[in-house]
């Protein structure tokens, strides 16, 4: 065992594996991650706590997540680049360990001027750091770990105990590289990947099977991302403005026939499409479960957290598998 | 070339409204490439001065001048005598901020203001476009990248390839910004070598670039060179 977290147990005991997300506030409300972490325990094995996603000021993800540990739940901290230099990301990985994080994410970050895409004022004007990147981030966080070395070179004597984990963005541009850049990743040390949202599972097909002839699979634990899709509005948007997000016209027209069944009734119409936007979500997870390779799902249910109970359920995925520690 | 923008004239009013004689020096070089400081925008500058000054019922005289380089000693000597004769009190310098400094430590007590915004090192694709090329980064590492800079034109600085923000050639912080990434993957796809990008770049040294600190460049054999007597020099070479 690497790290002992969770996630790392459940996915050795050949379980697949779930993750959620959960999203810090923009204050210091410890009280709302409390809150989410209630209504998410038990439903996924390790939840991701965002680091300033969308590079919008949140609660740092290393509070928020000691904050859900206090709750029992497992956090993923994850750790953009975007903000801190080697010097602070180290210390902070460190502390981290220190305060009982297990899993750590390490993702490059979105660019600080997207502001929540254009909703949220942000903070265009900050300075970005970018000292290292997403992979450097990841062979230095197994340098610590298995070597106990910085990345300067200077040795230390309790390694972090973490389960490394990077992203992979499978239908992002240019993507015949992505599978390159999968094993890049693989190879600079990560035990974990979470993919970015998919919807056209043909396509994440077709880049699941390069990942297995690189026999990527066997080497890294695979966790395709699902975003729950709420209204029509929001696959479109997915689908024009996300990077690295495709969703095929057949899933627009089901929800749009969804929304137009209600005919005029606005709120009835609502109704419809969230519920078509949960079931679409299981019928994902259950493609992704069949894709080989694939071993676990990250379901991002954004701003509607409160959501990703149910879908665990009708996804068949409860109760939670309980790998004790000593196993 | 270095790519610099002019201030706007209001902006460059305000710095000498109060100096009774102002000369305005361009640049022949780089800033008048770039359209920004040469000798027609030192006119369009001062004139724009002098009709301000005459509006506001200010006393002030606005001399112009445009030397080939505003970096290089014997150039600027030529600014610093004429500024002594002439009794200048304030200098607008529509060159780019290595101008504006190199002026500036030579000419004692006469402040010395910028003209133009410094932008970047770049060029121009296209007539009225100007773009990034080059970071400065002192440590080149364009031999593995298929010759376009990962530095400068990636708006993370990214060494290992496209984040997931890259789309259709795009990069996430503006559809008018072309993906770095996605260029040097096309290109390397072109040259045969893509394979190449597989290799993991570590974390890179930065204090070869203006993270290090001030940055100078000292070449020995050229100091001892400049030091050795005239004849002796000619005889070397």
């Amino acid at each position: 065992m690497r790290s002992s977290s969770n996630l790392e147990r459940v996915l050795a005991a050949g379980h697949f594996a779930v993750t959620a997300e959960i999203g810090p506030p923009m204050d210091c409300n410890g009280e709302v991650v409390l809150e989410k972490a209630r209504l998410l325990r038990g439903c996924a094995d390790a939840f991701n706590i965002t680091d300033c996603q969308t590079a919008v000021v949140r609660m740092s993800s290393i509070a928020s997540a000691v904050l859900i540990m206090r709750e029992g739940l497992e956090p993923v901290m994850q750790m953009t680049c975007r903000d801190r230099n080697r010097i602070a990301i180290q210390a902070d990985l460190l502390g981290a360990a220190a305060l009982g994080i297990r899993n750590c994410l390490c993702i490059a970050g979105d660019h600080q001027s997207f502001g929540a895409a254009g909703k949220l004022k942000g903070h265009p004007g900050a300075k970005n750091v970018y000292d290292i990147d997403s992979i450097q981030l990841v062979s230095i966080l197994k340098g610590l770990r298995d070597e106990g070395r910085q990345q300067g070179g200077d040795e230390i004597e309790m390694r972090p105990p973490l389960f490394i984990g990077a992203v992979w963005t499978p239908m992002g541009d240019p993507v015949d590289f992505r599978p390159l850049r999968l094993a890049k990743k693989v190879r600079a040390g990560a035990d974990f990947i979470q993919t970015q949202g998919v919807y056209d599972m043909a396509l994440f097909r077709r880049q699941m099977q390069i990942a297995r002839d690189m026999g990527l699979h066997e080497r890294v634990a695979i966790l395709a991302g699902i975003i729950v899709p709420r209204n029509l509005g929001m696959l479109k948007y997915m689908d024009s403005a996300v990077a690295g997000v495709r969703v095929p016209q057949e899933l627009m027209t089901r929800m749009a026939k969804a929304r137009d069944a209600a005919g005029a009734d606005k709120a009835q119409a609502r109704v419809n499409q969230e519920q078509e936007g949960l079931r679409i979500a299981v019928e994902l997870i259950e493609q992704a479960r069949e894709t080989p390779g694939v071993r676990g799902v990250h379901l991002q249910a954004i701003e509607w957290e409160h959501k990703v109970p149910e879908i665990v359920a009708q996804a068949g995925f409860l109760p939670r598998p309980v790998i004790p520690a000593s196993a | 070339m270095i790519v610099a923008e002019r201030k706007s004239l209001a902006d460059i009013k305000s710095f000498v409204a109060g100096f009774e004689r102002v000369l305005v020096v361009g640049c022949g070089t780089c800033a008048t490439v770039c359209l920004a400081g040469g000798e027609s925008e030192v006119n369009v500058v001062s004139l724009a001065l002098r009709i301000a000054a005459r509006a506001e019922g200010r006393r002030q005289e606005v001399l112009e001048d445009c030397i080939t380089r505003q970096c290089e000693p014997e150039f600027v000597a030529a600014v610093i005598e004429r500024v002594r004769r002439q009794e200048i009190d304030a200098v607008v310098s529509l060159a780019c901020g290595v101008g504006v400094n190199f002026l500036a430590e030579r000419l004692g007590d006469v402040p010395v203001f910028p003209g133009l915004d410094t932008k970047f090192l770049g060029a121009s694709p296209e007539p009225g476009v100007w773009v990034e090329l080059c970071a400065g980064c002192g440590n080149c590492i364009l031999h593995l990248t298929g010759g376009i800079c990962p530095i400068a034109r990636c708006s993370k600085s990214l060494l290992n390839g496209p984040c997931g923000g890259s789309n259709n050639g795009k990069c996430e912080i503006s559809p008018d910004v072309d993906c770095g990434w996605a260029l040097i993957v096309e290109r390397m796809k072109r040259l045969g070598t893509l394979d190449r990008l597989m290799d993991i770049l570590p974390p890179r040294d930065w204090s070869s670039s203006a993270h290090g600190g001030p940055r100078r460049v000292v070449r020995e054999e050229l100091r001892q060179l400049a030091a050795e007597p005239a004849e002796k020099g000619a005889a070397v070479r």
